[in-house]
């Protein structure tokens, strides 16, 4: 069991909105880790359509990835690439 | 039968059966569950799940085929609705730890969760909201097993009876299945009436009780020139109709042959009779009702009904389609006019509480250059075509027309860096729809190339009145001799300075006002296509000399209904026998 946690600033161009939303929960949920997401102190399941949208995620934001689970390091490298790619 | 009074929003009579449109409001059955229904209330709950997926899926996959992979991307979101663990834990433990049956359960989550979102400070997340609730919908669906309406399955023209159409909806009706619209709400300006015009669809609007007059499956007879809609009516009355519309359709053809001919009076005097648009699919009628071209694209609606906006490639595409097809005349692109009653669905401003006095159209998008310049380098790229023209709506003053033209020019500069190509000289408009822009015509008119008249609003500014208040709206008057200084006002400033002055409002198309405008020296006659032939016929009709005179008595009387009654009877004197078609049909 791994554990990885690290603050990841969003590049994406429309941050965590609509469809940038569904492709992080769509790779969220390829892996068997858990996957949460913080935002000014607030944490919330990363797997979760409706959770990371209530979460307002703006391009710029600082947020924290916190997974952990058999594949964490893969899912961080996948998820973290994703949020910093600067494209939707 | 019962008759229902409404006002006249667009020509036209036609007969059909109803379809009640606009999103249905489910009864949610409350009811306290025993222990032992726990397990069959989740399975429930599973089930109509499972079946709203194939339902998306299905949909998903008609879209993709029809309009492209891009647009039924859109449904991914609403899949991952459907899976979120999150809204389903919570969904279970309600049925579980409070005893909810399951459609209450699940509307209480959703309700929680559209809450939470529609709290967020940010604005376009809250259009995701549109998306769970479309979903949350479709899963209620399941559970009351309630069939979805869809018009397209009726198989046959039907009239849409709504309590309101907001542009959002009316933007997906299958439009050549429509043969008229009834709302509860709206005035001759509301975007209902305007669409229905624009397709020459008939219309009554502000009806206020037809929602509760009229069934799904009802026969009716929409009057929209007389505003009124008769309900179940008998044999008899429908045959009476029938009639009428055979005479209306054979005055339509009468006014046919003015069609390829200039507008030009009997002394000589030309004008230009364009067309107002909303949709690339109207362009066909703008051709076939005679109209020199475009005199008002409103952009906006290519920003509405969607969950992204339209990117720069999308924009010139649609731009450069229109301005290639109604060549050899141009056409007026207006830039986004978003805002008050035209608003996308869930606004991407908060709510304001006087929105037409709000952050509208050029104050919108001067606060967001970065929207605003992709739209501008997609305008000036179709001007490439040489027969483009732009214009901002809702200036307030010069400031604003300056700051305009400083992010045009900023377009400018890096097309020509990225060796794109556009109209180096494109003319530049400024609507003149705000008082305080009419008031500065003299100014405005020093820094731009034509001036539009936008007279419904206008109107509601100068005499302060929300057209779509029922209560007020009487005051909203054409006629009222504010209004028609104004405009004498702008229209000599333009020619002072040696710019044109076009008019995009309804007045243009009423032919009553027409007549007064033309006496008043107005270049551009700008309005719905069905309204083109008639005005054109006026035009053709009458001497410049003798419409000057005219406008000068007009602009002198004290009350709307003055001017009313003046225009009136002095296009009777002047038409003769033509008077009725052109001016009362």
């Amino acid at each position: 069991m791994e554990r990885i946690e690290e603050v990841v600033i969003v590049k994406n161009i429309h941050g965590l909105h609509a469809r940038p939303a569904s492709v992080f929960v769509q790779l969220a949920n390829k892996f068997d880790s858990w996957v949460l997401l913080e935002k000014d102190g607030e944490r919330v399941d990363g797997k979760s359509i409706i959770a990371i949208l209530s979460l307002g995620v703006h391009p710029g934001a600082n947020v924290k990835l916190v997974i952990e689970g058999p594949d964490a390091l893969e899912a961080f490298n996948e998820l973290k690439n994703f949020l910093e790619s600067g494209n939707d | 039968m019962i008759k229902l009074k409404g006002i006249a929003a667009s020509g036209g009579i036609s007969i059909g059966k109803v379809v009640c449109w606009g999103q249905e409001e489910f009864v949610i059955p409350h009811r306290k569950i025993s222990h032992e229904d726990i397990s069959r209330e989740i399975y429930r709950l599973e089930e109509a799940l499972i079946e709203t997926r194939k339902e998306i899926s299905a949909l998903q996959k008609k879209i993709g085929h029809e309009l492209g992979f891009d647009h039924a991307k859109i449904f991914e979101a609403h899949l991952l609705v459907l899976e979120d663990r999150v809204l389903i834990e919570d969904i279970i433990q309600q049925i579980k730890d409070k005893k909810f049956n399951v459609e209450n359960a699940f509307s209480q989550s959703i309700k929680k969760y559209v809450a939470a979102l529609l709290n967020l400070n940010d604005d376009y997340l809250r259009e995701r909201v549109l998306d769970i609730e479309d979903v949350s919908r479709r899963v209620l669906r399941k559970l009351l097993q309630k069939e979805e309406m869809k018009v397209e399955n009726i198989g046959e023209k039907v009239v849409i009876v709504a309590h309101d159409l907001p542009p959002s909806q009316t933007i997906n009706l299958p439009k050549e299945n429509i043969l008229g619209f009834v709302t509860d709400v709206g005035g001759r300006t509301s975007h209902t009436a305007i669409i229905a015009r624009s397709l020459g669809i008939p219309a009554v609007v502000g009806i206020e009780i037809a929602t509760k007059n009229i069934k799904y499956g009802d026969t009716v007879i929409v009057d929209g020139s007389l505003g009124e809609v008769i309900v179940n009516p008998t044999e008899k009355v429908i045959k009476e109709y029938k009639e009428k519309v055979t005479r209306y359709v054979k005055d339509a053809k009468l006014a046919a042959p003015a069609k390829p001919l200039k507008a030009a009076t009997k002394d000589g005097h030309e004008v230009i009779i364009s067309a107002n648009v909303e949709l690339p699919e109207e362009l066909p009628l703008v051709i076939q009702a005679g109209a020199e071209g475009v005199g008002l694209y409103r952009t906006e609606y290519m920003f509405m009904a969607r969950r992204e906006l339209p990117g720069e490639e999308e924009q010139y595409k649609a731009y450069a389609n229109v301005a290639k097809k109604v060549k050899p005349h141009s056409v007026i692109i207006r830039t986004i006019d978003i805002g008050g009653d035209k608003f996308l669905s869930r606004p991407e401003v908060p709510l304001e509480m006087s929105p037409f006095l709000g952050w509208r159209a050029i104050r919108f998008c001067l606060a967001k250059p970065e929207l605003f310049k992709t739209q501008l380098r997609a305008i000036l790229r179709a001007s490439a075509e040489k027969n483009v023209k732009i214009m901002f709506p809702m200036i307030s003053g010069v400031e604003e027309l300056r700051q305009a033209k400083v992010l045009l020019e900023e377009c400018k500069k890096e097309l020509k860096k990225e060796g794109k190509d556009f109209d180096e000289n494109i003319s530049i408009g400024t609507m003149i729809e705000v008082p305080s822009a009419a008031l500065t015509a003299d100014i405005l008119a020093q820094e731009c190339d034509f001036f539009s008249i936008g007279t419904n609003d206008l109107i509601q500014y100068s005499v302060a009145v929300d057209r779509a208040n029922e209560k007020v709206a009487y005051l909203y008057e054409p006629g009222h001799p504010a209004v028609l200084r104004l405009i004498k006002s702008v229209i000599e400033m333009a020619h002072i300075n040696k710019i044109w002055v076009g008019m995009c409002g309804e007045m243009a198309g009423e032919p009553l006002f027409a007549l007064l405008l033309l006496g008043l020296g107005l270049d551009e006659f700008s309005m719905p296509p069905p309204y083109v032939p008639k005005v054109k016929e006026l035009i053709r009709s009458v001497s410049y000399e003798e419409a000057k005179i005219l406008a000068k008595k007009a602009v002198s009387l004290t009350t709307a209904k003055e001017v009313e009654r003046f225009l009136f009877e002095e296009a009777r004197k002047v038409l003769g026998a033509d008077f009725e078609r052109i001016v009362m049909m």
